[in-house]
Protein backbone atom coordinates (compact mmCIF):
# COMPACT_ATOMS: atom_id res chain seq x y z
CA UNK A 1 0.00 0.00 0.00
CA UNK A 2 1.42 3.46 -0.94
CA UNK A 3 1.77 5.89 1.67
CA UNK A 4 -1.40 8.54 0.83
CA UNK A 5 -2.50 11.52 1.95
CA UNK A 6 -4.97 10.97 5.03
CA UNK A 7 -7.16 13.83 5.32
CA UNK A 8 -9.68 11.84 3.56
CA UNK A 9 -9.33 8.93 5.53
CA UNK A 10 -12.01 7.80 7.87
CA UNK A 11 -11.72 8.05 11.53
CA UNK A 12 -10.39 4.96 13.38
CA UNK A 13 -8.37 5.45 16.57
CA UNK A 14 -11.40 6.98 18.16
CA UNK A 15 -13.25 3.47 19.73
CA UNK A 16 -16.24 2.64 17.52
CA UNK A 17 -19.31 3.56 18.99
CA UNK A 18 -21.84 0.66 19.82
CA UNK A 19 -25.46 1.51 18.58
CA UNK A 20 -27.89 2.86 20.97
CA UNK A 21 -29.35 -0.27 22.37
CA UNK A 22 -26.21 -1.99 22.68
CA UNK A 23 -24.48 0.56 25.57
CA UNK A 24 -25.32 0.03 29.44
CA UNK A 25 -28.24 1.31 30.57
CA UNK A 26 -30.39 1.23 33.34
CA UNK A 27 -34.26 0.05 33.45
CA UNK A 28 -36.79 0.58 36.05
CA UNK A 29 -38.79 -2.88 37.04
CA UNK A 30 -42.49 -2.18 37.56
CA UNK A 31 -41.92 -2.43 41.18
CA UNK A 32 -39.47 0.55 41.10
CA UNK A 33 -36.01 -1.69 41.44
CA UNK A 34 -33.26 -0.17 39.03
CA UNK A 35 -31.42 -2.76 37.47
CA UNK A 36 -28.59 -2.23 35.61
CA UNK A 37 -28.09 -3.78 32.41
CA UNK A 38 -25.17 -4.50 29.94
CA UNK A 39 -26.94 -6.13 27.13
CA UNK A 40 -23.39 -7.66 25.63
CA UNK A 41 -22.88 -9.16 28.86
CA UNK A 42 -26.49 -9.50 29.97
CA UNK A 43 -28.13 -10.80 26.60
CA UNK A 44 -25.89 -13.43 25.25
CA UNK A 45 -24.57 -16.41 26.72
CA UNK A 46 -20.59 -16.28 27.06
CA UNK A 47 -19.85 -19.68 27.59
CA UNK A 48 -17.47 -21.23 25.00
CA UNK A 49 -18.65 -23.75 23.16
CA UNK A 50 -18.50 -27.73 23.82
CA UNK A 51 -17.58 -30.17 21.88
CA UNK A 52 -20.82 -32.91 20.92
CA UNK A 53 -19.50 -35.89 22.33
CA UNK A 54 -20.20 -38.84 20.17
CA UNK A 55 -21.94 -41.68 21.94
CA UNK A 56 -20.09 -44.90 23.71
CA UNK A 57 -21.66 -47.44 21.68
CA UNK A 58 -21.05 -47.11 17.87
CA UNK A 59 -24.69 -48.65 16.93
CA UNK A 60 -26.04 -46.04 18.84
CA UNK A 61 -23.52 -43.14 17.17
CA UNK A 62 -24.43 -44.49 13.19
CA UNK A 63 -28.51 -44.55 14.52
CA UNK A 64 -27.85 -41.17 15.28
CA UNK A 65 -25.87 -40.10 12.02
CA UNK A 66 -28.53 -42.00 9.73
CA UNK A 67 -31.28 -39.80 11.30
CA UNK A 68 -29.48 -36.91 11.67
CA UNK A 69 -28.86 -37.18 7.75
CA UNK A 70 -32.64 -37.53 7.48
CA UNK A 71 -33.61 -34.25 9.02
CA UNK A 72 -31.31 -31.46 6.94
CA UNK A 73 -32.64 -27.97 7.31
CA UNK A 74 -31.26 -25.54 5.49
CA UNK A 75 -31.21 -21.45 6.75
CA UNK A 76 -33.22 -19.67 4.27
CA UNK A 77 -29.98 -17.24 3.89
CA UNK A 78 -28.59 -16.10 0.71
CA UNK A 79 -25.22 -14.56 -0.41
CA UNK A 80 -24.37 -13.54 -3.96
CA UNK A 81 -25.69 -15.54 -7.10
CA UNK A 82 -26.42 -18.93 -5.47
CA UNK A 83 -29.28 -17.54 -3.81
CA UNK A 84 -30.96 -17.64 -7.22
CA UNK A 85 -30.31 -21.60 -7.69
CA UNK A 86 -31.27 -22.64 -4.11
CA UNK A 87 -34.96 -21.37 -4.97
CA UNK A 88 -34.97 -24.17 -7.71
CA UNK A 89 -35.36 -26.72 -5.07
CA UNK A 90 -38.30 -25.49 -3.27
CA UNK A 91 -40.49 -26.25 -6.58
CA UNK A 92 -41.85 -28.93 -7.61
CA UNK A 93 -39.42 -30.10 -10.54
CA UNK A 94 -36.23 -30.18 -8.36
CA UNK A 95 -38.45 -31.35 -5.07
CA UNK A 96 -36.12 -31.23 -2.50
CA UNK A 97 -38.42 -31.96 0.37
CA UNK A 98 -38.66 -35.55 -0.42
CA UNK A 99 -34.73 -36.08 1.17
CA UNK A 100 -35.59 -34.41 4.07
CA UNK A 101 -34.62 -31.17 3.27
CA UNK A 102 -36.55 -27.55 4.00
CA UNK A 103 -35.68 -24.38 4.66
CA UNK A 104 -36.21 -22.37 7.78
CA UNK A 105 -36.26 -18.35 8.27
CA UNK A 106 -34.48 -18.65 11.50
CA UNK A 107 -30.80 -20.12 12.83
CA UNK A 108 -32.46 -21.57 15.56
CA UNK A 109 -34.45 -24.09 13.61
CA UNK A 110 -31.77 -25.07 11.15
CA UNK A 111 -28.70 -27.13 11.07
CA UNK A 112 -27.56 -26.45 7.81
CA UNK A 113 -25.71 -23.27 6.45
CA UNK A 114 -25.27 -23.05 3.08
CA UNK A 115 -22.99 -20.43 1.71
CA UNK A 116 -23.73 -19.62 -1.70
CA UNK A 117 -21.51 -17.47 -3.45
CA UNK A 118 -19.22 -14.65 -2.61
CA UNK A 119 -18.66 -13.45 0.73
CA UNK A 120 -18.31 -9.70 1.71
CA UNK A 121 -17.02 -8.76 4.96
CA UNK A 122 -19.75 -7.44 6.23
CA UNK A 123 -21.88 -10.68 5.08
CA UNK A 124 -19.34 -12.68 6.65
CA UNK A 125 -20.22 -11.03 10.19
CA UNK A 126 -23.66 -12.28 9.50
CA UNK A 127 -22.87 -15.64 8.83
CA UNK A 128 -20.67 -15.97 11.49
CA UNK A 129 -23.70 -15.13 14.03
CA UNK A 130 -25.94 -16.83 12.12
CA UNK A 131 -23.80 -20.10 12.00
CA UNK A 132 -23.32 -19.97 16.24
CA UNK A 133 -26.86 -19.59 16.94
CA UNK A 134 -27.98 -22.60 14.87
CA UNK A 135 -27.81 -25.58 17.29
CA UNK A 136 -25.24 -28.36 17.05
CA UNK A 137 -24.95 -30.51 15.42
CA UNK A 138 -24.53 -28.44 12.40
CA UNK A 139 -22.98 -28.82 8.86
CA UNK A 140 -21.79 -25.67 6.68
CA UNK A 141 -21.70 -26.08 2.56
CA UNK A 142 -19.73 -23.68 0.49
CA UNK A 143 -21.41 -23.20 -2.68
CA UNK A 144 -19.19 -21.99 -5.58
CA UNK A 145 -15.79 -21.22 -6.56
CA UNK A 146 -16.41 -17.82 -4.71
CA UNK A 147 -16.62 -19.78 -0.81
CA UNK A 148 -13.27 -21.58 -2.11
CA UNK A 149 -10.76 -19.07 -3.75
CA UNK A 150 -12.85 -15.86 -3.88
CA UNK A 151 -13.79 -16.68 -7.53
CA UNK A 152 -13.92 -13.49 -10.00
CA UNK A 153 -13.75 -11.49 -7.36
CA UNK A 154 -10.33 -12.61 -5.31
CA UNK A 155 -8.73 -9.58 -6.00
CA UNK A 156 -11.80 -7.55 -4.76
CA UNK A 157 -11.34 -4.79 -1.38
CA UNK A 158 -14.29 -6.92 0.31
CA UNK A 159 -14.32 -10.83 -0.62
CA UNK A 160 -13.79 -13.57 1.28
CA UNK A 161 -10.84 -15.38 0.09
CA UNK A 162 -10.36 -18.61 1.85
CA UNK A 163 -14.08 -19.09 3.44
CA UNK A 164 -12.80 -22.27 5.70
CA UNK A 165 -10.62 -20.35 7.46
CA UNK A 166 -13.60 -18.39 9.23
CA UNK A 167 -16.33 -21.47 9.41
CA UNK A 168 -15.85 -25.03 9.52
CA UNK A 169 -16.62 -25.86 6.01
CA UNK A 170 -17.99 -29.83 5.37
CA UNK A 171 -18.67 -29.85 1.93
CA UNK A 172 -17.49 -27.31 -1.23
CA UNK A 173 -19.88 -27.43 -4.29
CA UNK A 174 -17.40 -26.57 -7.59
CA UNK A 175 -18.77 -24.12 -10.52
CA UNK A 176 -19.72 -20.84 -11.30
CA UNK A 177 -22.45 -20.81 -10.78
CA UNK A 178 -23.15 -24.45 -9.84
CA UNK A 179 -26.92 -25.26 -11.22
CA UNK A 180 -29.73 -26.89 -8.84
CA UNK A 181 -28.94 -30.21 -9.81
CA UNK A 182 -25.77 -29.72 -8.54
CA UNK A 183 -26.58 -28.44 -5.01
CA UNK A 184 -28.77 -31.14 -4.93
CA UNK A 185 -25.94 -33.82 -5.50
CA UNK A 186 -23.77 -32.26 -3.23
CA UNK A 187 -26.74 -32.08 -0.38
CA UNK A 188 -27.09 -36.09 -1.14
CA UNK A 189 -23.01 -35.86 -0.76
CA UNK A 190 -23.46 -34.55 2.66
CA UNK A 191 -25.42 -36.97 3.83
CA UNK A 192 -23.49 -39.93 3.04
CA UNK A 193 -20.94 -38.26 4.90
CA UNK A 194 -23.00 -37.29 7.46
CA UNK A 195 -23.77 -41.28 7.51
CA UNK A 196 -20.46 -42.33 7.87
CA UNK A 197 -19.67 -39.60 10.92
CA UNK A 198 -17.22 -37.58 8.78
CA UNK A 199 -19.10 -34.36 8.77
CA UNK A 200 -17.53 -32.58 12.34
CA UNK A 201 -17.12 -29.19 11.37
CA UNK A 202 -18.81 -28.29 14.30
CA UNK A 203 -16.62 -30.09 16.61
CA UNK A 204 -13.84 -28.93 14.64
CA UNK A 205 -15.06 -25.32 15.11
CA UNK A 206 -15.17 -25.64 18.70
CA UNK A 207 -11.54 -27.26 19.15
CA UNK A 208 -9.90 -24.58 17.16
CA UNK A 209 -11.87 -21.84 18.68
CA UNK A 210 -9.09 -19.41 19.35
CA UNK A 211 -7.76 -20.23 15.42
CA UNK A 212 -11.43 -19.32 14.07
CA UNK A 213 -11.67 -16.41 16.50
CA UNK A 214 -8.15 -14.94 15.05
CA UNK A 215 -8.94 -15.31 12.02
CA UNK A 216 -12.39 -13.45 11.83
CA UNK A 217 -11.18 -10.78 14.05
CA UNK A 218 -8.27 -10.30 11.61
CA UNK A 219 -11.10 -9.49 8.68
CA UNK A 220 -13.91 -7.97 10.84
CA UNK A 221 -12.80 -4.47 12.04
CA UNK A 222 -15.41 -3.93 13.89
CA UNK A 223 -15.94 -6.43 15.97
CA UNK A 224 -19.13 -4.59 17.95
CA UNK A 225 -20.27 -8.33 19.44
CA UNK A 226 -19.99 -11.14 21.67
CA UNK A 227 -17.24 -13.51 21.07
CA UNK A 228 -19.79 -16.60 20.81
CA UNK A 229 -23.39 -15.70 20.52
CA UNK A 230 -25.88 -18.16 20.61
CA UNK B 1 -35.02 20.99 -25.20
CA UNK B 2 -33.91 17.65 -27.11
CA UNK B 3 -30.93 18.41 -28.71
CA UNK B 4 -27.45 20.25 -27.36
CA UNK B 5 -28.18 23.44 -29.74
CA UNK B 6 -31.30 24.04 -27.54
CA UNK B 7 -29.26 23.28 -24.15
CA UNK B 8 -27.04 25.86 -25.15
CA UNK B 9 -29.09 28.71 -26.24
CA UNK B 10 -31.40 28.20 -23.48
CA UNK B 11 -28.59 28.00 -20.95
CA UNK B 12 -25.66 29.11 -22.46
CA UNK B 13 -26.03 32.66 -21.50
CA UNK B 14 -25.78 32.68 -18.19
CA UNK B 15 -23.98 29.59 -17.74
CA UNK B 16 -20.80 28.24 -18.42
CA UNK B 17 -21.39 25.13 -20.29
CA UNK B 18 -18.96 23.43 -22.75
CA UNK B 19 -17.85 20.05 -24.08
CA UNK B 20 -21.13 19.77 -24.92
CA UNK B 21 -21.53 16.00 -26.52
CA UNK B 22 -24.90 14.65 -27.93
CA UNK B 23 -24.10 11.25 -27.59
CA UNK B 24 -27.71 9.92 -29.14
CA UNK B 25 -31.19 11.65 -30.27
CA UNK B 26 -32.11 11.10 -26.57
CA UNK B 27 -28.58 11.88 -24.75
CA UNK B 28 -26.84 14.65 -24.28
CA UNK B 29 -23.59 15.23 -21.97
CA UNK B 30 -22.06 18.71 -21.02
CA UNK B 31 -19.95 20.04 -18.27
CA UNK B 32 -20.28 22.89 -16.09
CA UNK B 33 -18.22 24.60 -13.56
CA UNK B 34 -18.67 23.37 -9.38
CA UNK B 35 -19.95 26.45 -8.36
CA UNK B 36 -23.04 26.91 -10.80
CA UNK B 37 -23.97 23.23 -11.08
CA UNK B 38 -26.31 23.20 -8.29
CA UNK B 39 -28.09 26.14 -9.50
CA UNK B 40 -28.26 24.68 -12.89
CA UNK B 41 -29.93 21.38 -12.01
CA UNK B 42 -32.32 23.21 -9.65
CA UNK B 43 -33.30 25.69 -12.75
CA UNK B 44 -33.50 22.11 -15.10
CA UNK B 45 -35.24 20.23 -12.32
CA UNK B 46 -37.86 23.31 -11.98
CA UNK B 47 -38.24 24.91 -15.06
CA UNK B 48 -37.11 22.24 -17.81
CA UNK B 49 -39.03 19.26 -17.19
CA UNK B 50 -35.86 17.05 -16.04
CA UNK B 51 -37.17 15.83 -12.27
CA UNK B 52 -36.04 12.82 -12.30
CA UNK B 53 -32.57 11.82 -10.89
CA UNK B 54 -31.33 8.63 -12.42
CA UNK B 55 -28.31 8.57 -10.65
CA UNK B 56 -25.25 10.23 -8.93
CA UNK B 57 -21.58 8.78 -9.80
CA UNK B 58 -18.01 9.69 -9.96
CA UNK B 59 -15.33 9.02 -12.48
CA UNK B 60 -11.89 9.01 -11.30
CA UNK B 61 -9.29 10.52 -13.33
CA UNK B 62 -6.07 10.21 -11.64
CA UNK B 63 -3.77 11.13 -14.81
CA UNK B 64 -5.34 14.32 -14.67
CA UNK B 65 -6.04 15.01 -10.87
CA UNK B 66 -9.90 15.53 -10.99
CA UNK B 67 -12.85 13.88 -9.97
CA UNK B 68 -16.15 13.82 -12.52
CA UNK B 69 -18.76 14.07 -10.85
CA UNK B 70 -21.79 12.57 -13.25
CA UNK B 71 -25.50 13.85 -12.55
CA UNK B 72 -28.01 11.85 -14.70
CA UNK B 73 -31.61 13.59 -15.07
CA UNK B 74 -34.63 12.46 -17.17
CA UNK B 75 -37.43 14.46 -18.22
CA UNK B 76 -40.75 12.19 -18.61
CA UNK B 77 -42.47 14.61 -21.19
CA UNK B 78 -39.74 14.44 -24.24
CA UNK B 79 -38.20 11.33 -23.01
CA UNK B 80 -34.69 13.17 -22.68
CA UNK B 81 -31.48 12.35 -20.56
CA UNK B 82 -29.36 14.54 -19.77
CA UNK B 83 -25.96 13.79 -18.34
CA UNK B 84 -24.50 16.90 -16.47
CA UNK B 85 -20.44 16.62 -15.40
CA UNK B 86 -18.93 18.38 -12.71
CA UNK B 87 -15.02 18.60 -12.05
CA UNK B 88 -13.65 18.54 -8.56
CA UNK B 89 -10.20 18.81 -6.79
CA UNK B 90 -9.24 15.09 -6.55
CA UNK B 91 -7.33 16.04 -3.25
CA UNK B 92 -9.97 18.23 -1.31
CA UNK B 93 -12.58 16.64 -3.31
CA UNK B 94 -15.89 18.45 -2.00
CA UNK B 95 -19.29 19.12 -3.21
CA UNK B 96 -22.62 20.78 -2.68
CA UNK B 97 -24.92 18.79 -1.67
CA UNK B 98 -28.36 18.36 -3.67
CA UNK B 99 -30.24 15.86 -1.01
CA UNK B 100 -33.04 18.72 -0.50
CA UNK B 101 -33.93 18.32 -4.42
CA UNK B 102 -33.92 14.54 -4.36
CA UNK B 103 -33.77 12.67 -1.63
CA UNK B 104 -32.25 9.70 -3.09
CA UNK B 105 -29.45 11.79 -3.42
CA UNK B 106 -28.35 11.18 0.39
CA UNK B 107 -27.55 7.64 -0.38
CA UNK B 108 -25.66 8.58 -3.72
CA UNK B 109 -23.49 10.89 -1.84
CA UNK B 110 -23.27 8.65 1.31
CA UNK B 111 -22.05 5.93 -1.21
CA UNK B 112 -19.41 8.36 -2.94
CA UNK B 113 -17.62 9.78 0.62
CA UNK B 114 -17.13 6.19 1.66
CA UNK B 115 -16.08 4.71 -1.66
CA UNK B 116 -13.77 8.26 -2.93
CA UNK B 117 -13.71 10.29 -0.18
CA UNK B 118 -15.47 13.31 -1.72
CA UNK B 119 -17.68 15.66 1.27
CA UNK B 120 -21.39 16.69 1.03
CA UNK B 121 -21.52 18.75 4.19
CA UNK B 122 -25.01 18.72 5.44
CA UNK B 123 -25.91 15.26 3.79
CA UNK B 124 -27.54 13.03 6.02
CA UNK B 125 -25.91 10.16 8.07
CA UNK B 126 -22.66 11.08 5.41
CA UNK B 127 -20.07 9.42 7.82
CA UNK B 128 -21.78 6.64 8.52
CA UNK B 129 -20.92 3.15 7.52
CA UNK B 130 -22.52 2.12 4.43
CA UNK B 131 -21.36 -0.62 3.13
CA UNK B 132 -17.68 -1.05 4.09
CA UNK B 133 -18.55 -1.44 8.06
CA UNK B 134 -14.74 -0.85 9.90
CA UNK B 135 -13.10 0.63 6.98
CA UNK B 136 -9.37 1.53 7.93
CA UNK B 137 -7.82 2.24 4.36
CA UNK B 138 -8.34 4.61 2.10
CA UNK B 139 -11.41 4.72 -0.28
CA UNK B 140 -11.73 1.63 -1.61
CA UNK B 141 -12.40 2.99 -5.19
CA UNK B 142 -9.83 5.72 -5.52
CA UNK B 143 -7.10 4.91 -8.05
CA UNK B 144 -4.45 4.70 -6.16
CA UNK B 145 -5.74 2.21 -3.82
CA UNK B 146 -4.11 -1.39 -5.05
CA UNK B 147 -7.41 -3.77 -4.39
CA UNK B 148 -5.21 -6.71 -5.09
CA UNK B 149 -2.42 -6.33 -3.21
CA UNK B 150 -5.02 -5.69 -0.15
CA UNK B 151 -6.67 -8.33 -0.49
CA UNK B 152 -3.07 -10.40 -0.76
CA UNK B 153 -2.34 -8.70 2.38
CA UNK B 154 -5.64 -9.64 4.23
CA UNK B 155 -7.39 -12.33 3.55
CA UNK B 156 -4.73 -14.83 1.77
CA UNK B 157 -5.33 -16.16 -1.53
CA UNK B 158 -5.16 -20.14 -2.03
CA UNK B 159 -2.81 -21.69 -3.67
CA UNK B 160 -3.26 -23.34 -7.02
CA UNK B 161 -5.00 -20.09 -8.95
CA UNK B 162 -3.47 -20.05 -12.35
CA UNK B 163 -4.02 -17.78 -15.49
CA UNK B 164 -3.78 -18.98 -19.13
CA UNK B 165 -3.22 -17.15 -21.99
CA UNK B 166 -6.93 -17.82 -24.01
CA UNK B 167 -5.31 -18.11 -27.31
CA UNK B 168 -2.68 -20.41 -26.57
CA UNK B 169 -4.40 -22.43 -24.58
CA UNK B 170 -7.35 -23.37 -27.03
CA UNK B 171 -4.67 -24.19 -29.29
CA UNK B 172 -3.34 -26.24 -27.29
CA UNK B 173 -6.68 -27.46 -26.67
CA UNK B 174 -7.92 -28.05 -29.79
CA UNK B 175 -4.75 -28.42 -32.10
CA UNK B 176 -2.06 -30.20 -29.78
CA UNK B 177 0.27 -30.93 -33.39
CA UNK B 178 -0.04 -28.41 -34.61
CA UNK B 179 2.78 -25.73 -35.30
CA UNK B 180 2.99 -22.07 -36.58
CA UNK B 181 5.73 -22.44 -38.72
CA UNK B 182 5.15 -23.29 -42.26
CA UNK B 183 5.84 -27.23 -43.64
CA UNK B 184 8.91 -27.65 -45.30
CA UNK B 185 8.88 -27.50 -49.23
CA UNK B 186 5.02 -26.51 -49.24
CA UNK B 187 3.63 -23.97 -50.97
Amino acid sequence: MKDMDKSFKKDTETEFPLREEMRPHQVTAPDGQVIDIDPLQDYFCQEPPKVHAKSYFKIVEDFYNWARAHSLWILGFGTGCGAIEMRPLMTPRFDAYRYGIQWRPTPRQANLLVISGYLSVKTLKRAIRAYEQMPAPKYVVGLGSCTINGGMYWDSYNTINKFDEFLPVDLYITGCMPRPEVLMAGVLELKKKIKEGRADGANRYVENFEWYKANQKRVIKNWNMPDYNW
Amino acid sequence: MSTATDLLERFGTNYRISEVNEQKADLTFFKVPKDQAVRLLRELRDDAGYTHLAFLTNIDYIERGIFTLNYMLHNYDTRHTLGMHVDLDRDNAEMESIHNMWAQAATYQRELREMYGIRFPGSPRLDDDFCLEGWDQIPPMRKEFDTAAFSLARFYSRDGRGTEDPREHMKQQLYPTHTDDAPEGGN
